[in-house]
């Protein structure tokens, strides 16, 4: 098993692309084969995700595990250098999981204009940069792999997207590729400012680069921003968040559910992984600031969120509030906040990762996502898919017993008692102003279903036989409802696993 | 002095002349339906030049009185221009042989010509064999460039190309009698020496000639406001001198001003280093913007090979008053640019002279629907044109990051912060060609059909931007162990 522990990673991170070459030299009249390839490829990914999950060392949860770290480009020191954590474990989990959801849910169900082998290759594509910036502990590496969700992407939306679809797919690109490349100037310009212990020359090694001065305050501050801009752009934190809703109500389901169950989590996750540990002094400077964009982005999520009539753009906003919640707690600095925050990101990638199934599944069913025109009386032409839309917007508006309601619980406590030097009576603003989010919350995705399920079945809907949940529906989702209320039921499953490495983070911060 | 010649040190030169004087002879006697042969003639030249270099790996020798040297530097260049004539010849000749069928040989005969000059180029270590070397590069660029004799748009390209040339080379001729008016020495270290001393360093003489010959190769390497021919020289030339104008006589001209500006220069970055922070802003600004506007596919990639050119000049602008570890990195980062930048951009070139078989208009909207077409050729389309983008994991991204680099360490933020900004708006029309490709209907569904060579240099081409793309240390471990830079 020696051997599985060095393999593992990388298997689980590019066993999907060679996948995806597979399908992309299948004949196209093979579509059999395709799904199927797809299926594998995600599949075998997902499992030895699993086995990970199986043999982590639950106690050591805070030391770097199943190491993996090669030569890779010597004249700029770049190792070929991932493993994971506590904190990394959770959402490569989740994105293995997700992303095979995903395929089982395409076997049946692929938006115009059809096409499966370009479909499922880019998705496996995107497997492999998403699970890779979960596992990648060398700031090129992850670099590479945060790069390489752009392009597969921007295809998913602009080929197999609705209404704006090439427009939504451009600004997404364009958005992200303009913070991404700000972050790698501040990549270097701390490779320049480094030392590395062992060989004298400059890192880009994460676990090398925690614990350096580089040479004062102002250069930190200035670094801090190049990566603030790229994280703050995927996250993505107010004001940064016009490309979320086009991309995400423009996208195909899946790919909905991929950018807002994972792709997001890349941001939070980078700020947790990246900025805090090494920039410790900077950081404890810009929390208030992320602090305050956070909570204008919880408000500002919900109430674009009740002037939605799109179904998919609603969720879209709620995204943004959502997320907002995570930036609160990663802002203050604090064991608990952090850990909220990590429970956060897993709580809304099976949560909106649902929602968007449905919209996806809905939208399937009536061919439109106005609000208006869908409902009344859901519950009634499509009593099972109204249930499950229930319980899935029930769990992200936060109620006990459910996933959401951790998250947001925990980010905002921690938002009481923020970390020594942080202003108390600021993040107790904060706290407050968090808290008339959550209501707000509460009172659009209650509105939501109002609208939608409530109510009896319209004129234009009468007498049309929809097809209710079906079974590819089913597989696809059961997962992630479990999940849903087996995170609500016993949170620890996450906060355990996280808490040793958030605990060694947040000492830098007392 | 005693002047003994190392013929092995010119055994590259030697088996390229005599290839290049075959052609001229053998296309005498080639029947016109036979006349591919000269194309095969070429290419057994260049490979065996190319074999001869390879010998002269790890050695440094010296020659014609230290005007010819040889080292890593020079080795380097010349496998890469040896390489890139390959390819040029390896996409021209059906082209050519479909088009102007009885001229061919002429044209391996000013193509050989011209990348002679180039292999010459890389050795110089001399004002009067630079500019020699110069003069042979552009001459027959000259003449290829009018190729398409009866086109009109032909003919313009090529006096268009051909006053501009020669205006900027009389400035660059000029410039240079006058540092050897003041060092009284033409051999670039020697200068460098001379105009070491403090009070050489900002002599407004001096700063003038430096200023005149920058201007020269500034014209060569097309960078603004020098680059007025190249859109229309591109459009009007037949579409694989095009792709051997933007490829190749660009490397030349930066194998050239990298010599002069860390050799024989260095001592006065003070000075032209915040001439080309300007040069290289205005550069990557203007080609990226006004690329944005282009409606043809080979004015696009001239400008766009404008705005590349820019990243190229950035290094040089961080270098001012810098210490020997930051002009060093700096000297590396122009060069892998340069290396990386000839095999995407004639990627992309090889594959619009496919498209260009099948409708000669070169249009962009000739690219709708590409996809469904040649679903091969699209996507080898996409990743050259996302290398040229610089995204990850493909070779351009690297030669990015090591620019990047190098205004990072260089202390020059501002300048990374508008080339990335710049990169953003290159992405942008890059991508635009790929989503036309694989969004838009095609009009026309018939397939297009890759000729064997063709299919052979994309091939070739794709593996190299994806290999470099996932080990760039390929062809980075080349750059620092240059021994020009000994600073």
């Amino acid at each position: 098993m020696q051997n599985f522990d060095l393999w593992s990673l990388s298997l689980v991170v590019f066993l999907p692309t060679v996948f995806a070459i597979l399908i992309a030299v299948t004949p196209k009249a093979q579509e059999g084969a395709v799904r199927f390839l797809a299926l594998i490829g995600s599949g075998a990914a997902m499992v030895i995700s699993l086995i990970v999950l199986a043999r982590f060392q639950f106690d050591h949860s805070r030391s770097m595990q199943f190491i993996v770290d090669k030569t890779w480009i010597k004249t700029i020191g770049a190792r070929f250098h991932m493993s994971l954590d506590g904190i990394s474990l959770p959402l490569l989990v989740m994105t293995t999981v997700i992303v095979f959801l995903c395929v089982v849910y395409s076997q049946r169900i692929i938006p115009p204009p059809g096409k499966p082998k370009g479909f499922f290759a880019l998705i496996l594509l995107l497997s492999t940069g998403m699970s890779g910036t979960f596992v990648a502990l060398d700031l090129v590496l992850f670099f590479i792999f945060w790069e390489l969700v752009l392009v597969p992407m921007y295809f998913l939306i602009a080929i197999w997207g609705s209404e704006r679809k090439e427009y939504s797919a451009i600004k997404f690109f364009l958005y992200t590729l303009t913070g991404s490349v700000f972050m790698l100037l501040g990549f270097l310009a701390l490779y320049f400012r480094s030392v590395d212990p062992v060989t004298g020359g400059h890192t880009f090694d994460m676990a090398r680069l925690a614990g350096q001065h580089f040479g004062g305050l102002p250069f930190q501050n200035l670094v801090f921003l190049g990566l603030f801009l790229g994280f703050a752009i995927k996250v993505p934190m107010w004001p940064f968040h016009t490309w979320l809703p086009d991309a995400h109500g423009n996208a195909p389901t899946v790919g909905s559910v991929l950018l807002a169950s994972i792709m997001l989590k890349m941001g939070t996750y980078a700020f947790i992984r990246i900025a805090l540990p090494i920039l410790p002094q900077a950081a404890k400077i810009w929390a208030p600031y992320i602090g305050g964009l956070a909570t204008i982005a919880i408000l500002w999520g919900a109430l674009c969120s009740l002037a939605q009539k799109d179904i998919k753009r609603l969720i879209a906003f709620s995204s943004v509030g959502h997320m907002g919640f995570v930036m609160l707690g990663i802002s203050t600095l604090t064991a608990t906040g952090i850990n909220a925050a990590v429970f956060g990101m897993v709580a809304h990638g099976v949560i909106t990762g649902m929602l968007f199934f449905l919209a996806g599944s809905i939208y399937d069913r009536y061919h439109t996502r106005q609000i208006d025109e869908i409902g009344p009386g859901m519950m009634q032409a499509l009593p099972y898919m109204g249930g499950i839309l229930a319980f899935s917007a029930i769990a992200s508006l936060g109620l006990p017993g459910l996933a959401g309601f951790w998250g947001e619980v925990l980010a905002l406590l921690s938002a009481f008692k923020p970390a020594a030097g942080l202003s108390t009576s600021l993040f107790r603003t904060y706290m407050v102003l968090g808290a008339v989010g959550t209501i707000l919350t509460a009172g659009y995705f209650l509105w939501l279903l109002q609208r939608l399920n409530l109510g009896r079945v319209p004129e234009r809907w009468e007498g049309k036989n929809f097809a209710d949940v079906r079974p590819v529906e089913y597989l696809a989702w059961a997962p992630l409802m479990i999940s849903i209320v087996a995170l609500g039921v016993y949170p620890g499953a996450v906060t355990n696993l996280t808490d040793g490495a958030v605990s060694a983070l947040t000492k830098l911060f007392t | 002095m005693p002047t003994t010649l190392d013929l092995h040190a010119v055994l590259p030169e030697i088996i390229l002349s005599g290839t290049l004087l075959a052609v001229l002879v053998v296309d005498l006697f080639l029947r016109d339906e036979r006349k591919l042969w000269n194309s095969v003639i070429a290419m057994a030249g260049v490979l065996g030049s190319f074999w001869a270099t390879l010998t002269l790996i790890g050695d440094h020798r010296a020659t014609f009185n230290g005007m010819f040297v040889v080292d890593s530097f020079a080795l380097l260049f010349k496998l890469m221009f040896l390489a890139v004539a390959a390819l040029v010849i390896l996409i021209s000749a059906n082209y050519l042989d479909e088009g102007v069928r009885s001229t061919q040989g002429e044209f391996y005969f000013l193509l050989l010509s011209s990348f002679l000059g180039m292999l010459l180029m890389a050795s110089s270590r001399d004002f009067l064999m630079l500019f020699v070397a110069l003069e042979l590069v552009s001459a027959p660029g000259f003449l290829v460039a009018g190729f398409k004799k009866r086109d009109a748009r032909s003919n313009e390209a090529a006096v268009k190309f051909f006053l501009f040339g020669v205006l900027s080379t009389a400035v660059m001729l000029f410039g240079m009698s006058l540092i050897y008016g003041v060092t009284k020495s033409t051999n670039l270290v020697a200068v460098g020496q001379a105009l070491a001393h403090p009070a050489a360093r900002s002599e407004p003489l001096i700063v003038a000639s430096i200023l005149f010959i920058v201007a020269g190769f500034g014209f060569k390497v097309s960078a603004v406001p020098f680059h007025f021919w190249a859109p229309d020289t591109y459009e009007g030339s037949p579409v694989p001198v095009a792709a051997f104008l933007s490829v190749a006589s660009k490397a030349a001209g930066f194998a050239g001003l990298l010599q002069l500006m860390f050799v024989a220069f260095p001592h006065q970055s003070n000075v032209w280093a915040p001439g080309f922070a300007i040069m290289a802003v205005a550069t990557m600004t203007l080609g990226n913007i006004v690329a944005l506007a282009q409606t043809n596919i080979v004015r696009l990639l001239a400008y766009s090979s404008i705005a590349q050119a820019g990243y190229m000049l950035l290094p040089f602008a961080v270098v001012g008053g810098a210490g020997p570890a930051v002009m060093r990195q700096a000297f590396a980062a122009s060069l892998t640019y340069i290396l990386i930048y000839s095999f995407m951009n004639l990627g992309a070139f090889a594959v619009v002279i496919v498209v260009n078989r099948k409708r000669s208009s070169n249009l962009i909207a000739d690219y709708d629907g590409l996809m469904s077409r040649e679903p091969g050729l699209t996507t080898a389309m996409l990743f050259f044109l996302l290398s040229l983008a610089g995204i990850p994991p493909l070779a351009g991204f690297w030669a990015k990051f090591f620019v990047f680099s190098a205004a990072i360490n260089g202390n020059a933020a501002w300048l990374a912060a508008v080339m990335v900004l710049n990169s953003v708006i290159g992405l942008y029309y890059y991508l635009s060609i790929g989503a036309r490709m694989v969004l838009r209907p095609a009009e026309d569904q018939s397939r297009i059909g890759v000729p064997f060579a063709l299919a052979a240099a994309i091939i070739l081409l794709v593996i190299i931007v994806v290999a470099v793309g996932v080990f760039p240390d390929f062809f980075n471990h080349f750059s620092p162990r240059s021994t020009l830079v000994a600073l």
